[in-house]
Order: C-alpha cells, then structure tokens, then sequence
C-alpha cells in the first residue's frame, strides 16, 4: 500500500520586500523556502505507519507541485523517511490557486492509487486551507480535515482518527479509506534527518512529470482550473506598535513601567 | 443569481457565535448583493436552531433535517448544500472559517463551480462583482482577490472580522428536502480538552506569554518564575504545548484559550499568527518582544520593543529584583 503526502515549499519574506512587477505577488527573490511546517507532521505520520508495518508492505510517496527549485523540498522529506519523490512543474500553472494545485495533485492519486493521501492542515506562509480537502473532493473520497490524531492499519477499511476543533475539544470518528486527512501540528514529533540519510536522499532521483503528462486538459489547469484569482497584493497601512528603543536594559527598564502603568 | 446564503455552524446543541459574525457580514453586504439574506439550519432537528439564527439582516431560515447529522459530518452536509445551492443559485455563500468549513467548503465551491476565497476578512462588492481581501506570507501582506466568470462566491470568514448580528429579525422559516446522503464517517465520541488544573486564562488580566521565541525547553521554567514575580499569568503558543513544555491549559488562541480578561498581554518569541490572535488581539495593552521587527504581532500590539526575548527577561529580573 502506499500513502501520497504532498508537501508544499512555503516562503517567508525577507526583512525588506519588493512586490512583483504586475503587483500580484511577492518578488521571489526577496523570499526563503522550506518545507511546510504541518507537511513535516503528515511525512511523519506517514513514515509511522509505515514503520509499524512489515518491511515493504508500505511505500510512502512525497509529491510537489512547484519550479526546480523544489527539488530541495523533496529531498528534504525523502531524508525523513520518504521513499520516492515526484515534482510536478508548475511553468505551466500560471494562475493556479489552491484548488488548481488540488487538480494536479488529484490526478497523481489517481496514478498512484494511494490508501492514504496526508496533507498538510494549511500553509504556514498563506493558510488557505484548501488544498487537502479539494483534493479529496475531487477524487470524491471520504476526507477529515484538522486531524491530531490517526490509528490506521494499512490494508482495512476504515481508520479511527480524532480531529482537533475550536477551543481544544476533540472529536474520535471512524472514517472509510482510502481517504484524504489533513494532519495538525502537535500529532507527533517529527524526526531529524541523519546526516547518512541527507546524503542518500541527495542521490535519489526525482520523478518529473509535466501537467500534461497527468491528463489535466486546458480548462482544468491553471488560471483555468481555479476559482480564485490574486488581483493585488499590498503591504497594509495598519497601526503599527510604539516602539521602544534603547539598550535592553532602557527596554526592559520601560516594559516594567509600561507594567505599573497599567495595573494602576 | 442574487441573495446570501449564510451556513450555521452549531455543536453539540448550540449555535457557534462565528454564525452570528457571518449573519453580521450578511447584513454589511445585503444591499450591494441585492436579494434576501437566508440562513441554512443542517441539523437533526433545525428547528432547534430558528430562534439563535432570527437575528439582524435575515428574511429567511431554511431548516434542512437530516436524521444523521447529529454531528457535523462534511460528507452529509455537502450533499444538503449543494442541493440548496442548485436551487437557490446565491450570489454570496457564507460560512465561519472554522474547523469544520475546512472539511466542506471546497467540496462545496468544486462542485457548485463557485468562486472560493478562505480566512477573509474583507468583503467589497465593485461593479457588481465581489472582491474579498485576505493575508498572506504570515501576515506581512494584504492580499486582494476576485472570481472572474464565477456566478456566485463562497468564502469563509475570519473569525472576529465582522461584528456579529444583533437584534431579533422576523423571517419566515422554509423546510428544505435535501434528499439522501451517504456518510462516509462515523461520530464516536467527543473529548473535552483536559481539565486546566488551576490555570485561568480565560480569567486572568494580565498575561505573559511565550511562543517559540523560547528556543529550548530549558528555558521555559525561568518565565515561570518571571511571570509569578510580575504578579502574571503564563501563557504560550501552541508550539509550547504540543512539545510537552507547558500544559495544553497554556495555551492562548483557536485551539486553546481565550484570554477574554485580559488587560495586559505580554508576548514574547511569538509571530503573530492568526490562530493565535483569535485568543488575544483585542486586549488593550498588548506589549510584544521579538526579535523580527517585521514581525505580525507588532501590527495589533500596542508596544513594541525588538529585541531578544532572553535578554530582555533577563534585564527584568535584574531590575525587579527577582
Ligand atoms: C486549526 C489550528 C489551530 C491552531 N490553534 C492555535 C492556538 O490556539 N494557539 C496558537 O498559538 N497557535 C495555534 N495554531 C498554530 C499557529 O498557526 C502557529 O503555528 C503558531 O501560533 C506559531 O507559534 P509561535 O508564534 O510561537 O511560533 P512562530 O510562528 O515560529 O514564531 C516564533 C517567533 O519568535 C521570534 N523569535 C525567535 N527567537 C526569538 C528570540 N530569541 N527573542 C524574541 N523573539 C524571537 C521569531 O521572530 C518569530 O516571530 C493553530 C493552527 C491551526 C491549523
Ligand atoms: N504546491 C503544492 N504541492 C503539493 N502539495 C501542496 C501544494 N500546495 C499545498 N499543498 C498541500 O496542501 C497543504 C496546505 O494547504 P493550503 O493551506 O490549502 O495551501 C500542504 O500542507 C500540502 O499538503
């Protein structure tokens, strides 16, 4: 059996930041990437299962969609334990939103045929939330979103999962496989990567596919395929804190003051 | 095309508060929509719900019943929502962006073929179209976004982005048959989160709260102490729980606490996530130390000093004597 765990390189922005020139995003160059956080706890819950099963009867398969430069992001997840990487390009996605990516990510289940498909909860850098759950209505399968906690034997018909809502309340559900879940922070502890398995992950290939090669026709690809569009992006006029300067003595020497104040 | 549809969300026999935020966004835009505003009621018995959704702008409740769906279950609810919106064709579909919209919401937009936005918490009509503004890379930008071709629009709404319904309205209640549906999960049990052994977030005014910032687990406990000799509460984020290094009962924001006393919240190492706001941006005096100047939490805090979070604790004690 396998599980699809799909991961996302997600940006977080330098210091100072240019837009890009049509205004609709971030200039690449002012951002750095890594793996989702929440991707790392579905990669784990992922490589659990397969480790409590026999040697080979599990296969857990990472996929992105996303540039070359993605590649990073793979590896990265194959030296925590993923057996095999396929990048889908995204060139040819231009406008694609959450569910066009859904789209793309949908048909390579289909190719796989996955028990298992673990996304992340949502992004660290966007928190769109979307994706994982688009992509299990699109394949019409069972699905539950916010799961902090999965008891799955590879193989059976359904899986005993908790799902962690408002306010810290949790609630136990039995779900049908194969199903999407969306894996919350907290549902384990992900592992560091040695540096042995760094390196082996360095020498393993990565499966490219392009768009076309999945069978997604024009209308569902890209700005096509997508419900949404990003019309500006703009750095916010927003309140903005007083901020205290000085040495961290003058700082904390005022943050104390600031403490009387209050409290009267 | 024309009205809003606003979903209720309710849990174990009571209506969530966000539908009152989204009954409340409903009323800002009725008039640029144009059409009614109607409140969709999915439950095992709805009419339980009328009187919590009779509030505000609403013309119209409809009761969908559905023996099964005790309990949120996104296949069940899929299914009753999209049969209402085939009929109904609004222009504006509403839900809280909560947990349990995560599991329908774009069920529902792929198969109704509606424009889909998440976290919004800004709603405009131009030109007759809607355009919905949410956040993106962390909070550092404001995002603009619209539907081209799309006939109607789904989005789900940030919570504490649109103030809530208030006042009692007089609409007319519509039964809705959905048809039948297949589960596809099972509701086995619900666990509340565990007891707060003595911790009161929810009660206490002033707050001192540590996020990742903290670095290593060894450090915890020195804040521990901070906050006892300040006469606070500790709090955290949920990183600091889900580790173990603090209890759950901590933890400020959607999944944790409200601090719904507080007068003084002091957040060090903590970015400013929107999860974590939910539990704490309209205190009042909000102080917050980190390191990343850009950081978001700088942009609801009241005072600001970027800095260490380690040195910073370390000058108070100093000075304090503590
Ligand atoms: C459904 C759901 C529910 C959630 N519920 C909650 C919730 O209830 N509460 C919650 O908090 N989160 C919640 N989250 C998680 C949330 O999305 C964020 O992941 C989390 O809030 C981040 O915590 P943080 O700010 O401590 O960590 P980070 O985002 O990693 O931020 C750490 C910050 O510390 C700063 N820093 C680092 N070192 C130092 C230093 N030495 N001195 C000063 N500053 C430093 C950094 O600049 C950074 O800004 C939820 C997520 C989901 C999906
Ligand atoms: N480009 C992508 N390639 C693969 N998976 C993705 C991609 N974008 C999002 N995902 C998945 O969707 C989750 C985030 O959902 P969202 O917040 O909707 O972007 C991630 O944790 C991944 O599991």
């Amino acid at each position: 059996m396998k599980i699809l765990v799909p991961v996302k390189r997600v940006a977080s922005l330098d210091d100072e930041f240019e837009l890009r020139d049509d205004g609709r995003d971030v200039d690449p160059d002012f951002c750095e990437f890594d793996l989702n956080e929440f991707d790392e706890y579905a990669l784990e819950t992922a490589v659990l299962i397969k480790e409590s099963a026999p040697e080979g009867a599990v296969e857990v398969v990472v996929l992105t969609i996303g540039p070359d430069d993605a590649d990073d992001t793979l590896r990265k997840a194959l030296a925590k334990g993923a057996d095999r990487a396929i990048r889908v390009d995204d060139a040819d996605l231009g406008d694609a939103d959450r569910v066009a990516i859904a789209r793309a990510i949908a048909k390579v289940a289909e190719r796989e045929e996955p028990g298992l498909v673990l996304c992340g909860a949502q992004s660290s850098d966007f928190g769109h939330a979307q994706t994982g759950m688009s992509v299990a209505a699109l394949l019409g399968w069972p699905r539950v979103a916010v799961v902090s906690r999965l008891d799955y034997a590879p193989g059976t018909a359904t899986a005993t999962v908790e799902r962690e809502l408002e306010g810290g309340l949790v609630e136990r559900l039995e779900v049908e496989t194969p199903a999407v879940l969306t894996i919350q922070l907290g549902i384990n502890t992900p592992r560091y990567a040695s540096l042995r398995a760094i390196k082996q992950a360095n020498a393993k290939a990565i499966e490219s596919l392009a768009p076309a090669d999945l069978g997604l026709s024009a209308g569902e690809t890209g700005g096509a395929g997508a419900l949404s569009r990003v019309r500006r992006v703009y750095v916010p006029e927003r309140g903005k804190s007083e901020m205290i300067e000085g040495t961290p003595a003058q700082q904390a020497a005022r943050l104390l003051e600031i403490i009387e104040e209050v409290q009267g | 095309m024309s009205g809003i549809l606003v979903l209720a969300e309710h849990r174990r026999g009571e209506l969530r508060a966000a539908t009152l935020e989204a009954i409340g966004a409903a009323g800002q835009l009725k008039a640029a929509v144009g059409g009614e505003v109607s409140v969709a009621v999915i439950a095992a018995d709805p009419s339980a719900f009328v009187p919590a959704v009779s509030v505000g702008a609403v013309d119209e409740v409809v009761t969908i019943t559905a023996p099964e769906a005790a309990t949120f279950e996104p296949h069940l609810y899929e299914q009753a929502l999209n049969g209402l919106i085939a009929a109904r064709k609004p222009a504006l579909v509403l839900l809280p962006h909560s947990v349990d919209s995560w599991a329908l919401a774009p069920a529902v937009a792929i198969a109704n073929g509606l424009g889909f936005a998440t976290d919004v918490f800004g709603l405009q009509v131009e030109d007759g179209a809607i355009v919905a503004t949410r956040a993106g890379y962390q909070e550092k930008v404001f995002v603009e976004i619209d539907f081209p071709g799309r006939e109607g629009v789904l989005v789900t709404l940030r919570g504490g982005a649109f103030e809530p319904a208030s006042g009692p309205a007089q609409p007319r209640v519509t039964p809705f048959e959905a048809g039948d549906a297949q589960r596809r999960s099972r509701h086995l049990e619900w666990r509340d989160p565990p007891a707060t052994g003595g911790i009161d977030i929810p009660g206490s005014p002033f707050i001192l709260s540590i996020g990742r910032g903290v670095g290593d687990e060894a450090n915890v406990s020195q804040f521990l102490e901070l906050a006892e000799g300040l006469g606070a509460t500790l709090g955290c984020s949920r990183p600091i729980a889900d580790n173990g290094w603090l209890p759950k009962a901590r933890q400020v924001g959607q999944s944790g606490q409200l601090a719904a006393k507080c007068n003084l919240y002091v957040a060090m190492g903590i970015s400013g996530s929107v999860q974590h706001q939910w539990g704490m941006k309209h205190v009042e005096n909000i102080i917050a130390v980190n390191k990343d100047p850009e950081a978001s939490i700088f942009s609801i805090a009241r005072y600001g000093i970027v800095g260490d979070m380690l040195e910073i604790a370390e000058e108070v004690r100093k000075q304090k004597g503590l």
